[in-house]
């Protein structure tokens, strides 16, 4: 492999990777500013239902519970927020590059910003909007720690699911002539639509918000997370579209 | 280059030529690099961190907002 690097890959690569960086701190700092106050009342709630119960649970929950120490402090783990969603939008970011790298020439887009930013959005409905409709974020106090394991994995089949729908449906579309746009276009939306309402019908649901837990605090931190993971989504496909067409786009010249 | 014109063709007017595969391959080993790092940021509760549950819970604002199933 050529170090001095002008590789395409590696221009598409380092594209999504900034450009996941960049979406995923914007993500952390609207998730600072709006999801924050909902996750903090949560907590106040889970603490106080364990005292009603006293129950003990794992790490910064367990306050009102017992008198240990969390391992974690409120203070610290707002700052974790943003950490957390700037390495996921880097992988995010990283990940897409490749998808990117491999579907471009592939697949009759028109130009690299148009494969960009279509790429991102269909990801976006794959991976996080069709998921979130199934098995939609929950604040802390809500699930029952003892199927922490049976949700994660009912989770990751129903991403994992509908990332293959999204496949399957993109290999469907391709079959129907390119310069018939529109249904090409209704054939892999159609196609993906009809996948992931079997896979959802198919997959168990779960109900685990606790009896008294407020509905308004509920909706809100939904709500928070829904602007949160569209915050992320759209500064991403914005950035990596500029970034990668011009990027591949710069004339190679020599260095001085 | 024939059978990438007959692509273009077949799909439309496609920007750019397909980057071969062979050169693809080369940067495979990102894709697990990646997944660890979701790993770690999602899931991991210091199996792979190794610093105990401390990554785990300074992360777990994040994990709920990004709708992870966390506890």
């Amino acid at each position: 492999m050529p170090l001095s690097g002008h590789s395409p890959v590696r221009a598409i690569v380092v594209a999504g990777l900034i450009a996941g960086l960049i979406a995923g701190l914007s993500a952390g700092l609207f998730g600072l500013a709006v999801g924050e106050s909902n996750i903090d009342g949560a907590v106040a709630v889970e603490s106080s239902m364990e005292a009603g119960a006293a129950r003990h649970d794992h790490g910064a929950h367990a306050t009102a519970a017992s008198d240990q120490k969390p391992l974690v402090s409120r203070g610290t783990q707002h700052l974790g927020l943003v950490v957390a969603t700037a390495l996921y939008g880097l992988a995010i970011g990283g990940l897409l590059a490749l998808a990117f790298a491999f579907m471009r020439g592939r697949t009759g887009h028109r130009s690299d910003r148009r494969l960009a930013l279509g790429l991102t959005a269909a990801v976006f409905v794959a991976a996080v909007a069709v998921p979130f409709l199934k098995y939609p974020a929950n604040p802390p106090g809500v699930g029952d720690p003892e199927t922490i394991g049976y949700r994660t994995e009912l989770y990751l089949a129903m991403v994992a699911g509908c990332l293959a729908a999204l496949v399957a449906a993109w290999r469907l579309s391709m079959l129907v002539p390119a310069r018939r746009r529109a249904q090409r276009a209704l054939a892999g939306a159609s196609t993906f639509a009809a996948l992931t309402a079997l896979l959802a019908l198919g997959l168990p649901a779960i109900g685990e918000v606790p009896a008294g837990f407020p509905s308004g605090l509920l909706s809100d931190f939904r709500l928070a997370s829904i602007g949160l993971q569209l915050m992320l989504w759209s500064v991403l496909a914005l950035c990596f579209a500029a970034l990668v067409s011009r990027r591949l786009t710069r004339p190679t010249a020599p260095r001085p | 280059m024939r059978s990438t014109e007959a692509a273009s063709i077949e799909a439309g007017p496609a920007v750019a030529e397909p980057i071969p595969l062979r050169e693809l391959a080369r940067w495979l080993w990102l894709v697990p690099v990646l997944l660890l790092v979701a790993y770690v940021v999602g899931m991991d509760q210091g199996v792979i961190s190794r610093s105990g549950m401390y990554l785990h819970e300074f992360m777990h604002d994040g994990r709920h907002l990004l709708a992870v199933p966390c506890h």
